[in-house]
Order: C-alpha cells, then structure tokens, then sequence
C-alpha cells in the first residue's frame, strides 16, 4: 500500500485498503474557520448530538475575515467563540493568539505525522507535508465528524511525483509546485493523492514541503504528501504533545502515474491570471507592471518565506508606483520577525507588515484589488476575481520573486534588484 | 425521480470564486448567496436564472475552495440539477452532503447547448435533450453516494448513526 492507503487503513480500524473503496475512518482533527465554521455548527447541532466527540480534537480558527473586517464577519466570528465556550473546545484560537490555520496547526504540534485530518478548508492538504492524510471536506461533513469523530472517504489512486537534480537558485517549493501543476493542470490529480518524493524532497526544508501540500488542491488532488523522514522529525519532536507515527510507502505500492522532473529545468516559475496551470517563467514577464505585492498566506507566510523576501528588500525601497504588504502568517512567525529585525526591513523599505490574516489572499480585506489592478501574491490561487475586484488580476510566485517584484514595481527575478 | 429544466451553460474549471465569489463570504445566508450565484462567471446569471433551471458545464466544475457557500448558493438560487464533464472532488461531495443533485456524462455538456429544454432520469442516470431529440448516458451515482440521498444528506445519515449506532 501507499502511505496514504496505508493512514487510510489504519483509521479504518482494516487490514487493506484499496483505490476507489469507500470507507468510514476516524479522524484525528477536525478544523474549520470563520467562513466555514458558522455552516458547520447549524449542521452540528441538527445531528441531535449532545456533545462533540472529543473536546481536543476540534479546532475552531477564525482567520479569513479577522481581525474581524466588519459587522457581519464579527457575527460569524462570535458563533466560533460561543460554541468553542459552550463546548468547552481546547483549541479555539481567538484573534491576538491565532494564525492562518494550516501554519498555525503544524507549528503548534497539534497535527502530526500519521494523522488523518479534515478540515471545512480546501489547503487542509497542507499536512501531507509532514506525512499526515489530510484532506479539506465541506461543513456539512466538519459537523458530522465532530458529532461522530468520523468522516467517509473514497480511497484516491496515487500518482507519484519525483523531483531529482539540484535546485536553481532561489527556486524553492512553490516553484516546484506551480511548475507540476502547470504540467498537469488544474485537474491533473483530480481525485488523486499527490506523492511527493525524490531528492530534491529529502532535502527540502519543511516550510517548502509545506507549500508543496498545499498547493496539491490546485492540481485537483485529495491530498498531498511526503513520506516523513528526518527533516520531519526535527520539525515534529520539539513539538508534539502526543504520541505521532511514520508511515511509508510499501514495495507492493501501485501508482497509477509516475512522472519526473529534473529540477535543473525549473526556473523561478509564475502563475499568470486566472489559473494557477497557467505558469510561464518569471524572467519572460518582466513587461508585467504591478500594483501591489502580498507575501502571506498559509502557503507562503512562514518565518522562511518573510526572511526570503526580506533578504531581497533589505535597504531597497518598495518602487513608488507599487504598495507591498507582508502578512506574517502567525503570531509566533510574526513574534520571530520582530526579534530578527525584519519587521524594520519592511517598514523602512516602505512595505506595510500585518498582524496575521488570510487577508487579502481570498479578497477578504487589508488590501483588496480596485478594478484593472494587478498583483504579485506568494498566495495560492489567483481566479478571477479572487483578490478583489473582477477585472483585478493576481500573478502567483514565491516570495522572492513577489520581492523583486515589489522592488521594480513589475515582474522581476531576484538577480535584477541584487 | 425525473428534474426537468431549462439548461445554462458554463466552460471548463467554473471554480468556487466564479461560483460564489469570497467577498461575499461574510454571511451563510443562502437567500444573501444566491443574489450573487456565478455572478464573476456572468455578471447578469442571478437575475437571469428561474427556479427549475439546471447548469451544464465542462470539466472540472466547482474547482477551488471547500465553500459549502457554493452548492448552498446554487440551490437557492433555484437550480435543480448541475451536469458537468466532472466535478472537483470537494464540491461533489458537498452537493451530496447537502443534496443538490449532480450528474457526470462526458456526452452531455457538448451536445446541450444554451436554452435548450433537458429532462434527467435520475434513477435510471439518462440525460434527454427535449430540444434536440437526443439522449446522453450520466455516470451511475455510487451505492453510498445513493444510500445518503435517500437518508436526506450527510446530516440525516449522521442522526441515524447517533441514535441506533
Ligand atoms: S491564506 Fe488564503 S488559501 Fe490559506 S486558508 Fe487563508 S484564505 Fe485560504
């Protein structure tokens, strides 16, 4: 079995799992947030079941709209609050003490390797990273879980992504991801489990493994994931409140596409309007003007991500005609930023820093596009429409291309501003 | 069970933003979501669009995010049926959690066009095309996918579960 069949399995109480069983598992953690939570405990409560399943295993985070953007998403934000106290949640994350959820939950140790996760979230497959099943499901199935501690599945097929070769300079997880996906397409891995491996892998710090898994999602996947190996270990142990277990793929594993890529070949890669598929090399769109530049997001708004743009900011200025806002993607990231002064590098280049939101990344607020606009985002995905206005534009990129570019005021590639 | 209806069309990859896009994300009211349904696909679609009317799309239909806001918006807006080349594995499984009736056929979304008048045998997974005469195979819906329509949706399934476990 793959090590996604095999998590599956063992949840399931089974010896064997295979492609296409449907299936009743246990669940580890149940996340859901502002937007996703209010549908979410309306369902709960229509169960009829008079207490969640485990008072730590739910994890309530209000994150897209906070701190709360207006009336309305402060109402939503209050059902969080009122059901997390009537039930007594244990992780429920007020504003001030939160994160974006999927770096939130890795770096406080509360999802871990061989935990089957679901979360009212799309980049719940963030976790894969760290050798987890993990999948984002819609509220209706977050309420049954947290009545029931269950959820089903179908079991996905597995493709197998191997990356060899050295990586180019400033090239890193997102690169790799938006390059496959630009391969595959926005359904290449529909249904499927993306299985992430090779030796650029193993030597891949955590944070890219991290954007590698979330941006499974973009490709159609169920999940994304990495066999856990030492890197993960030392990214868990200091941080696991609880017994955590290593699964890797069998020998008798089956995958039903296996493609290479040498990583030699991939260059600083972009993602232009309105598909996260439709990539081209950074270095061809330097005709490209931007407006705006956000770093954030659970895909790229860890600590490595803001010490990667800030590398490139460092006593430059963002370029007049464009504004760039860094939204570390935690309090612990933000906390971190400060103590290492890049908080300062920001701020004097002339770059707004934020307390961490999902923000702008889904349109939400602090800094919303005007029609005709157009912006770099280290963020995820860039529909139509889904930094602001409809006729508002987003690039995707890492975070030194979004800092190249915030520097030039258009698509720029690092070696242009260093 | 037959859903007959009035057809509206839509390409390839209609994602969750296009369906309901994340500025209006701030409310779960559905009578809220359905003022604004496909409205970044087609600025008119929500006053357009008539109870009973079904959507037919390409591949790929409800890509993106894990908003139930989608297929919750679609249903209010008073659509009864989505057909599409495929769906997004987040959206398939909230139109069943919810029960929003959707339909696979790989024939169907190049053979109906705009306006055209199209009846679903939802047992029987056949898709007719009043206007032009033709019939389209749908896939069949899985037996478990069938057993949580006839429960009423995930919620009513999960009841069941909790009282005769
Ligand atoms: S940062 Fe963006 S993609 Fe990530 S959870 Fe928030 S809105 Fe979703």
């Amino acid at each position: 079995m793959t090590i996604t069949e095999q998590i599956l399995a063992v949840h399931a109480g089974r010896e064997q799992v295979s492609p296409g069983e449907l299936i009743n598992a246990k669940v580890d953690i149940v996340l859901a947030n502002d937007i996703t939570a209010p549908i979410a405990i309306r369902e709960f409560e229509k169960t009829g079941a008079a207490d969640v399943f485990d008072r730590d295993r739910i994890a309530f985070i209000p994150d897209h709209f906070t701190p709360q953007k207006d009336i309305r998403a402060a109402e939503q934000c209050r059902m969080l609050r009122d059901f997390a106290r009537d039930y007594n949640l244990g992780l429920y994350f007020e504003v001030g003490r939160m994160g974006v959820e999927h770096a939130l939950l890795p770096e406080q140790g509360i999802v871990l390797p061989g935990d089957l996760v679901i979360g009212a979230d799309s980049h719940t497959c963030t976790y894969g990273a760290l050798g987890a099943f993990s999948t984002g499901v819609g509220s209706t199935d977050a309420a049954a879980a947290m009545a029931t501690g269950e959820c089903w599945f179908r079991v996905p097929e597995s493709m197998k992504l191997i990356y060899y070769g050295k990586l180019n300079r400033w090239v890193g997880g997102k690169d790799l991801i938006l390059h496959t996906i630009g391969a595959i397409g926005v359904d290449g891995a529909l249904y499927r489990a993306m299985e992430f491996e090779g030796e650029a892998i193993s030597s891949l710090p955590m944070a890219g493994r991290l954007t590698m898994c979330n941006m499974a999602i973009e490709a159609g996947a169920k999940n994304g994931i990495i066999v856990p190996d030492r890197v993960t270990e030392e990214y868990v142990k200091p941080r696991a409140k609880r017994r955590y277990a290593f699964y890797s793929s069998g020998e008798d594993a089956t995958y039903v596409d296996v493609r290479e890529y040498d990583c030699s070949k991939i260059p600083l890669t972009v993602s232009c309007p309105h598909l996260p598929s439709n990539t081209r090399p950074a270095e061809e769109l330097s005709s490209v003007a931007i407006d705006q530049v956000v770093v954030g997001s659970c895909t790229n708004g860890r600590l490595e991500d803001i010490r990667e743009a800030a590398e490139i900011i460092k006593g430059r200025k963002v370029h007049p005609d464009t504004r760039m806002i860094v939204i570390p993607a935690t309090q612990q990231i933000y906390l971190d930023a400060l103590k290492e002064g890049l908080a300062e590098i920001f701020i004097e280049a002339g770059a707004v820093f934020s307390t961490p939101t999902c923000g702008p990344c889904l349109g939400g607020h602090m800094g919303v596009l005007a029609k005709g606009e157009r912006a770099v985002a280290t963020t995820n995905r860039n529909f139509t429409g889904r930094m602001g206005h409809p006729e508002s534009e987003v690039y995707l990129a890492n975070p030194a291309v979004a800092a190249a570019s915030a520097v030039k005021g258009r698509i720029a590639v690092p070696e242009e501003v260093l | 069970m037959i859903l007959k209806g009035k057809v509206w069309k839509f390409g390839d990859n209609i994602d969750t933003d296009a369906i309901i896009p994340a500025r209006y994300l701030n409310t779960s009211d559905p009578h809220e979501l359905a003022k604004h349904v496909m409205e970044d696909a087609d600025r008119e679609f929500p006053s357009k669009v008539g109870a009973g009317d079904m959507i037919v799309a390409g591949a790929n239909f409800g890509c993106g995010s894990s908003r139930e806001h989608a297929p919750i918006a679609i249903r209010a807006a008073g659509i009864q049926a989505v057909v599409a080349k495929s769906f997004a594995r987040i959206f398939y499984r909230n139109a069943f959690n919810i029960g929003l009736p959707i339909f696979e056929s790989e024939e169907a979304p190049g053979g109906i066009r705009e306006g055209d008048e199209i009846e679903i045998d939802a047992d029987g997974g056949a898709i007719r095309n009043i206007t032009k005469g033709e019939e389209y195979a749908a896939k069949p819906i899985p037996p478990f996918m069938q057993e949580l329509i006839a429960a009423g949706g995930l919620i009513e399934w999960t009841k069941k579960r909790i009282t005769s476990p």
